[in-house]
């Protein structure tokens, strides 16, 4: 997968409200199928579905075990989409930073101008 | 990084990202500095090592414009262009954004909206994105619906994760 359909696949696995209740009780530590679906309310089957998902999406591992077969979390994909919406925050946010130099520098030769108006009329 | 309280990045629906931010200056200032290239250029850089050797606008409805910035250090080029649809002066520019190496399917419309309340300028840039025929919505669309899920809640699950983790 490149960069961009792999965040793709991040961002869909994580819009949905079971799956990041899911990660984020394997941030505690692994589980399994049947420790997921208990405070969940949801059937073992439906559970399921939603790791196949996270497998999908890299977030997730699971242990050959096939008695046990333990989820963890595998957490550099979240870093990398983190790290993407970050960026686009970063990306205005320094941008809009050197805006308000040049705004302060506008201003001041706004000022400047009413001032001195035969100056800069020549 | 230290962003000030007036600065959100929010997505109001699944096909909008929306960035405000509030400036001390006059509206009149603002509004230059979002569209003459003289001005442009000079702060719509994003990290420091990028510069914009392109700005070009014909600042008319209909008119075209074209950014290109690029990595100084490793000569990496980023560009992008569209056409203006609608100009109300000193309030509203309407224009269509699309990148020549673009991650999402279509045109994207983007509205910035200048509002002056007393010595503040308050900008909000709204980018509403193309709807996308069925096939491409389930191969695709994961970026748009995610960002949804993205800006709001991935942050919260980043902090409960932490949580965990440091438990």
């Amino acid at each position: 997968m490149n960069s961009a359909s792999r965040l793709d696949a991040t961002f869909a696995a994580l819009s949905d409200a079971t799956r990041r209740a899911i990660l984020a009780r394997l941030a505690s530590g692994e589980a399994s199928v049947n420790e997921l679906a208990r405070p969940f309310s949801m059937s073992q089957p439906a559970i399921s579905k939603h790791l196949k998902v996270l497998e999908r999406a890299g977030l997730i591992s699971r242990g050959r075990d096939a008695q046990r077969r333990l989820s963890r979390l595998d957490a550099k994909p979240l870093r990398e989409a983190s790290q993407w919406l970050a960026e686009y925050r970063q990306f205005w946010e320094t941008s809009f930073q050197r805006l308000d130099g040049l705004l302060d520098e506008l201003k001041t030769t706004a000022k400047k101008r009413k001032r001195r108006p035969n100056v800069l009329s020549r | 990084m230290f962003y000030p309280d007036s600065f959100q990045v929010s997505t109001p629906s699944d096909r909008e990202i929306q960035v405000t931010r509030d400036f001390n200056a006059p509206r009149r200032l603002v509004f230059d500095a979002f569209t003459k290239p003289e001005l442009i250029r000079r702060w719509l850089l994003g990290p420091p090592g990028w510069t914009m050797p392109v700005c070009e606008i014909d600042f008319n409805v209909g008119g075209t414009y074209r950014y290109v910035w690029r990595n100084e250090a490793d000569g990496k080029e980023m560009g992008m262009g569209g056409v203006f649809r609608e100009i109300l002066a000193l309030e509203r520019v309407v224009a269509t954004e699309k990148f020549d190496e673009s991650w999402y399917p279509g045109e994207a419309l983007d509205t910035t909206v200048f509002v002056e309340r007393g010595e503040i300028t308050k900008i909000t840039i709204t980018v509403l994105y193309e709807s996308m025929e069925a096939r491409d919505t389930a191969r695709r669309s994961g970026m748009e619906r995610g960002m949804a899920a993205g800006y709001n809640r991935l942050e919260e699950l980043l902090e409960t994760m932490q949580a965990g983790a440091a438990r």
